[in-house]
């Protein structure tokens, strides 16, 4: 029988099945110090071992500062944060794990970029982490969940996780990008249109030319924000340039190897014939450069857009919604998105700090300087190998000769949970993921784009149309 | 984990839709590495007027005294009655336990964030799923009434009004036998070690890539 991209996963990692509720086994475990300090300390007080350390990679993200390492651990000023920091080093030494990339380690990063870059997110995986944005590693045609801790602690004890199958969703999208039009604009355009919960209950199979002409950095932005559509896990089907992605990278399989994960990996796509639940189409062409104007990642518009009016909105619910987030944002309905304003600039996140989004951010910087309104913009690379690979490029000088602060990897301004952060009322022009009320600081306003999106704005000192800057 | 069976309790209204877990819990907060004591920074943006961070005495902060939580009348209630797509956003399990160290044994909501729902389960806590159009008749009786109780029953997965309307709600079954048992996850899983070890070594087998 013809077979979805994700049912071909599901299935073949079924342990057990009954009443519908399946134990499905996991290959790969990433693990970070917010959400593992309860399930090792679970595993601890129930005197249970991991089931299989070899699966476990870990490191420092979330928490970790991203200046100021010449001061070490001593250098994070926050005791709480340096707690958990070194509270997940010290279960990774009691626990063990295949690899561990501590804070200020080379290869330390976000979890999302380090995984793939270190080839330990593969074609044809289950992958877990207790973290939402686990979507991201879909890219590869790997099956990727975002847990919650006490699954982390079950995966930990047991290799598996109790899954029910999800229903299907493809979203195909055909066409050509225009130019300046990113992968995350195409993730924000389909938000736009399904709405944050539109993919609840769902895996969603991204498709189509323009998502096959998307590269493996782009793939795994657009399955990063599957996440905020709703959906359980994104997925992409495995072709050339994912087995290119993979080759050669630390823990990829070795020659003897390669041939034989070559040729299953080649089988990892829907077959034709294969039913979707839903099917969602977009036109590339139809798509423009995205701005959030409000406090879901669903209240989005064109550049050429304008906040939209409370007749736009589709029930009573939304228009409560709406009417909280123009109070919480600061705006007014039908300003012109272009005449908005911004106090700060993030350039970062497991969903664009990729080396092929700050390349695309250095080229729009490169040469001209972030407006004086625009209090700080930082550039946020995505892990220590990332940071290298720009620096080697002179995209560091770049981005310093334009006036943005160049920063060593982590989460830092997606999260804020370090110090770097939005005050109350401040605007920020971000190609994190998460606009939600809070989520950059208390009070802070976060309007989600993409790299080149957040440089050029950073230029004007308000958002503007990165395509009229792009010759 | 503590079992769940049958409450009557008090309805706490939180008439907004898409509320995320950066709101239910400030990720300030997620710095603890215990399981515990999130209960008095739920909502923390909305519920106090000051910035709240690990540490604060909250018993002297100020507190917000529009949000509904905040109400005297909704003290001590342990149903959470909320909108569509309740709970989006990150995955954090502290979500589920502060509302739970607040007090809320039960969300009634017409949708839920996946993570989130199934991280209800995993605390003893019950996430049911009633029409936005029952979800819309509970606010405007918990708004008329003060005192409003529903009452819970997960056997019969019913929730009852006071004027004795029934609503039946779907539930999962395994997630109802585990839930009505206080049945610990890894401990079932357990139960199939073998098969666990039989299906890793076939695997093994034929991606040994994966066992590097
Ligand atoms: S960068 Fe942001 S979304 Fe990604 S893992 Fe870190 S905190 Fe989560």
């Amino acid at each position: 029988m013809a077979k979805t991209l994700y049912d071909k996963l599901f299935d073949s990692h079924v342990v057990h099945e009954e009443n519908g509720t399946a134990l499905i086994y996991i290959d790969r475990h990433l693990v970070h110090e917010v959400t593992s300090p309860q399930a090792f300390e679970g595993l601890r007080l129930a005197g249970r071992k991991p089931w299989r350390i070899s699966s476990i990679v870990a490191t420092a993200d979330h928490n970790t500062p991203t200046n100021g390492w010449d001061k070490g651990l001593a250098g994070i000023a926050d005791p709480v944060a340096r707690l958990q920091i070194e509270t997940l080093t010290s279960n990774i030494n009691e626990f063990g794990a295949k690899a561990y990339f501590p804070f200020m380690n080379k290869n330390q990063g976000i979890v999302h970029v380090v995984g793939p870059e270190q080839g330990a997110t593969l074609p044809g995986m289950t992958v877990v982490c207790g973290d939402s944005h686990t979507s991201t590693h879909g890219a590869f045609g790997a099956l990727a969940h975002g847990i919650g801790t006490s699954e982390v602690e079950h995966v930990m004890a047991t290799q598996c996780l109790v899954q029910k199958k999800s229903k299907t969703m493809q979203v195909l999208v055909n066409g050509v990008l225009g130019k300046g039009v990113t992968a995350k604009d195409v993730a924000l355009a389909i938000i736009g249109k399904t709405g944050t919960a539109g993919g609840n209950g769902y895996a969603i199979e991204f498709a189509g030319s323009a998502i096959r002409g998307l590269s493996m950095e782009g793939r795994m932005t657009l399955c990063n924000m599957a996440i905020e559509a709703g959906a359980r896990a994104g997925l992409v089907a495995v072709d050339d340039k994912t087995i290119e992605y993979v080759k050669g990278r630390p823990f990829s399989p070795k020659a003897d190897q390669w041939d034989a994960a070559v040729a299953y990996w080649k089988t990892l796509h829907t077959d034709s014939g294969a039913e979707f639940d839903t099917v969602v189409a977009l036109n590339a062409e139809d798509i423009q450069p995205q701005v959030t104007w409000g406090t879901s990642p669903e209240m989005v518009v064109s550049i050429d857009g304008r906040v939209p009016s409370l007749d736009l909105a589709k029930n009573e619910v939304q228009r409560a919604d709406w009417e909280r987030a123009y109070a919480y944002m600061g705006l007014t309905p039908n300003t012109p998105i272009n005449e908005i304003n911004i106090d700060k600039v993030f350039i970062g996140s497991c969903t664009n700090s990729r080396i092929e989004d700050l390349r695309a951010a250095a080229a729009v910087a490169k040469g001209k300087h972030v407006a004086p309104n625009v209090k700080l913009a930082l550039v946020v690379p995505g892990s220590g190998l990332v940071k290298a690979q720009a620096e080697q490029e002179g995209l560091d000088k770049i981005f310093i000769a334009a006036g943005f602060e160049w920063r060593e990897p982590g989460c830092s301004m997606c999260l804020a949970m370090n110090a770097d952060r939005l005050e109350p009322g401040e605007r920020c022009a971000s190609t994190s993921n998460r606009n939600f009320e809070g989520r950059q600081g208390q009070g802070g306003r976060t309007h989600l784009v993409s790299p080149e999106m957040a440089a050029a704005a950073a230029v004007a000192g308000h958002f503007v149309d990165v395509r009229q800057s792009l010759t | 984990m503590e079992a769940f069976t049958k409450l009557d309790g008090l309805v706490a209204p939180l008439d907004r839709a898409n509320v995320d877990t950066d709101a239910i819990i400030p990720k300030q907060f997620l710095k603890s590495i215990k399981r515990s004591g999130f209960g008095p920074n739920a909502f923390d943006e909305w519920r106090y007027l000051d910035h709240g961070e690990p540490g604060m005495d909250n018993s002297k902060r100020k507190i917000n005294p529009d949000f509904v939580l905040n109400k005297a009348r909704y003290q001590g209630a342990s149903v959470l009655l909320t909108r569509e797509n309740f709970g989006c956003g990150s995955s954090r399990e502290h979500a589920p336990w502060a509302l739970e160290d607040f007090g809320f044994k039960v969300i009634i909501a017409s949708s839920y964030a996946d993570i989130f729902f199934n991280n209800c389960f995993k605390n003893g806590m019950l996430p049911i799923v009633l029409s936005a159009e029952i979800v819309d008749n509970l606010f405007n009786q918990v708004f008329a009434t003060e005192g409003y109780k529903l009452d819970v029953d997960l056997s019969a997965q019913t929730v009852t009004t006071p004027s004795g309307e029934v609503h039946k709600f779907e539930v999962d079954a395994f997630r109802k036998h585990c839930l009505l048992n206080g049945l610990d996850d890894i401990g079932l899983t357990m139960q199939h070690q073998d098969k666990i070890k039989a299906f890793e070594a076939k695997h093994q087998q034929a991606q040994p890539w994966l066992f590097n």
